[in-house]
């Protein structure tokens, strides 16, 4: 039986449609680079899929990194873990409507466009429900733009694992909207946003600095990963370590809640690597692909190691290791090949593991669920790996028969890639430091003692997580 | 009248339950518990930190009887929770000095 689907242009006639907007909005020297494509122009294949992704992100938040942390703090603690991630759910989008949109997304001013955005879009104003041709030239520009709110939320969100246990909630929440402003998105303008410093995206030139240093990073594994693990580190090295760290045994309370939360990870991570390909064709197909065997290499990789060295593999184990793998193929999601999606899952996993098993021992600081050993180091050495596995048979960004990678030819792109991870770093230490001082200094960042011995749960949302005495 | 209180395996709990009422003695507490005596734990692993668990899952169970049923009680309670080896756990035994029966006021051993 035919479909009978309603004509849509074919992909010449929009590249026509665009060409000629592009050269009307620059022959009018128009404030913004930004170029709004007719609704005809939206692939309704393409929206669904979006619209899925934006979602399966959303869940990787809430309730899978919710659930992840969750079970992995004590009992006493485990509503005030989940709530700092609802909390971003809710507040970030609030914040992302109201401006930090359009920090990390609209076109900047002058040689600051190539850092941040400018506040033309605060409070969504120019985003419109037809496609923006240098994001996303067949999803309205809405999809775009509540798909990446679903990536400034998990950011912060990941920040919290460092400091799980002894940080205050108010803290906290001034603490996130600081940084979400501050961090994420002059970090999320620079790699994605028109005119980003490090954007790969030929779309998106815009002012001088525009692409300068481009980054292959197909989903955020800087703007992502390496930002919130480092900032974790910094936090965990601000905020000392919890009472008692590390003489007193602070085992998991429920690795079953850790295991639930991982794997919804897993399958929402589609939707945040796959989903990146900002359409449904071969290139979401090639990031879907590359996302799963990269998390399951890296579950074996993680798991192998422990074996060798513990003759037992944990489950723990095994679900941080696929998270390691999901964290290191983000950026390289859309840039590899099957193969080498296994090898980079395999390489993270084994890495992933050596940090968190001997380096936080070696230098002992609390990062108490890994945001660092995890996605701060997932992610730089992700991001590397994409420098040398990248191949333009996948995704020829650069142009047509250009070499993306190391391994094909393009021996530079690794520099290019340690330059992005290098700036993630700096901003993510001098931001995240500044704040935290800021913040500590307003209100006080740590409960006192005596909350923390009794649990956030109570001292901070008088809840409490389990109530079995009463069933 | 004496309180017979017995730690004991947790796996040992159904036999134990079962060889008491074969002897006659109807009403029996239990406490889930954890402790040791001179059995050794184990080691757990989380993310590369090592957990020793020395307090092991134990069942305490207390039971109040009549000074001629104490010693069948007890053997009943050895018999069914003995294993022979370390951590089959330990019995102590009390005087009580009065039992009440809640419903009616019953005291003494008609109480039991």
């Amino acid at each position: 039986m035919r479909c009978m689907a309603k004509k849509y242009p074919s992909g010449l006639k929009v590249a026509q449609w665009a060409l000629g907007f592009g050269l009307l909005a620059l022959a009018s020297g128009s404030a913004g680079a930004q170029t709004t494509l007719p609704a005809s122009a939206i692939s309704n294949g393409d929206n669904a899929w979006m619209l899925v992704s934006a979602a399966l992100v959303l869940m990787m938040s809430g309730p899978g990194l919710a659930l992840f942390y969750g079970g992995l703090v004590r009992k006493k603690n485990i509503l005030g873990t989940m709530m700092q991630t609802f909390a971003m759910m809710a507040v970030v989008t609030v914040l992302w409507a109201v401006v930090t949109y359009s920090l990390a997304f609209g076109v900047g001013s002058g040689h600051f466009a190539a850092f941040i955005g400018g506040f033309h879009n605060m409070f969504l104003k120019g985003v419109p429900l037809t496609p923006i041709f240098e994001y996303a030239p067949t999803i309205p520009g809405q999809t775009f733009m509540v798909y990446q709110l679903m990536f400034a939320i998990i950011t912060p969100a990941l920040i919290t694992g460092a400091f799980a246990e002894r940080m205050k909630f108010s803290a906290m929440l001034a603490f996130m909207v600081l940084w979400a402003i501050f961090v994420y998105s002059p970090m999320a303008h620079m790699v994605w946003g028109i005119g980003g410093l490090l954007n790969a995206s030929t779309s998106t030139t815009f002012g001088s600095l525009a692409g300068k240093f481009p980054c292959l990073d197909f989903a955020g594994g800087t703007v992502v990963h390496v930002t919130s693990g480092v900032s974790a580190l910094v936090t965990a090295l601000y905020l000392g370590k919890r009472l008692g760290y590390p003489q007193k045994p602070m085992p998991p309370h429920s690795v079953v809640l850790s295991f639930v939360g991982a794997c919804l990870l897993w399958v929402g991570w589609f939707g945040f690597n796959a989903g990146s390909a900002l359409s449904a064709g071969s290139l979401a197909t090639s990031a879907f692909v590359n996302t799963h065997f990269g998390a399951a290499a890296a579950a074996i990789g993680w798991a192998g190691a422990e074996w060798i060295r513990n003759k037992k593999v944990s489950a723990l184990g095994a679900i941080s290791g696929a998270v390691a793998g999901l964290v290191a193929i983000t950026p390289a999601s859309g840039f590899v090949t099957p193969m080498g999606a296994l090898w980079i899952g395999l390489l993270a996993g084994v890495f992933c593991y050596l940090m968190v098993v001997k380096v936080k021992n070696v230098f002992g600081y609390d990062d108490s669920l890994d945001a660092f050993g995890v996605h701060g180091a997932g992610g730089t050495i992700g991001a590397i790996l994409t420098g040398l596995f990248a191949h333009s048979g996948i995704n020829a960004i650069f142009g047509p028969g250009k070499a993306t990678g190391f391994f094909e030819g393009n021996h530079g792109q690794v520099v290019n890639q340690l330059i992005g991870v290098a700036i993630a770093w700096a901003i993510s230490i001098v931001g995240t430091l500044i704040i935290l001082f800021v913040v500590d200094k307003l209100i006080g960042l740590r409960v006192s003692e005596d909350d923390e011995r009794e649990g956030l749960d109570l001292t901070q949302h008088g809840e409490e997580g389990y109530d079995w005495e009463n069933a | 009248m004496q309180k017979i209180e017995a730690v004991i395996q947790p796996s040992k709990l159904d036999a134990v339950k079962e060889a008491l009422v074969e002897v006659g003695i109807l009403g029996i507490t239990i406490f889930e518990a954890r402790g040791h005596g001179r059995q050794k734990g184990h080691t757990e692993f989380y993310r590369g930190r090592e957990y020793a668990v020395d307090l092991l899952p134990k069942v305490k169970l207390e039971i109040v009887v009549s000074d001629e049923m104490a010693e069948k009680a007890i053997q009943a309670i050895i018999t069914a929770a003995r294993t022979g080896r370390i951590g089959d756990g330990k019995i102590f035994v009390s005087k009580i000095d009065e039992a009440i029966r809640i419903r009616n006021d019953e005291r003494g051993e008609i109480a039991l």
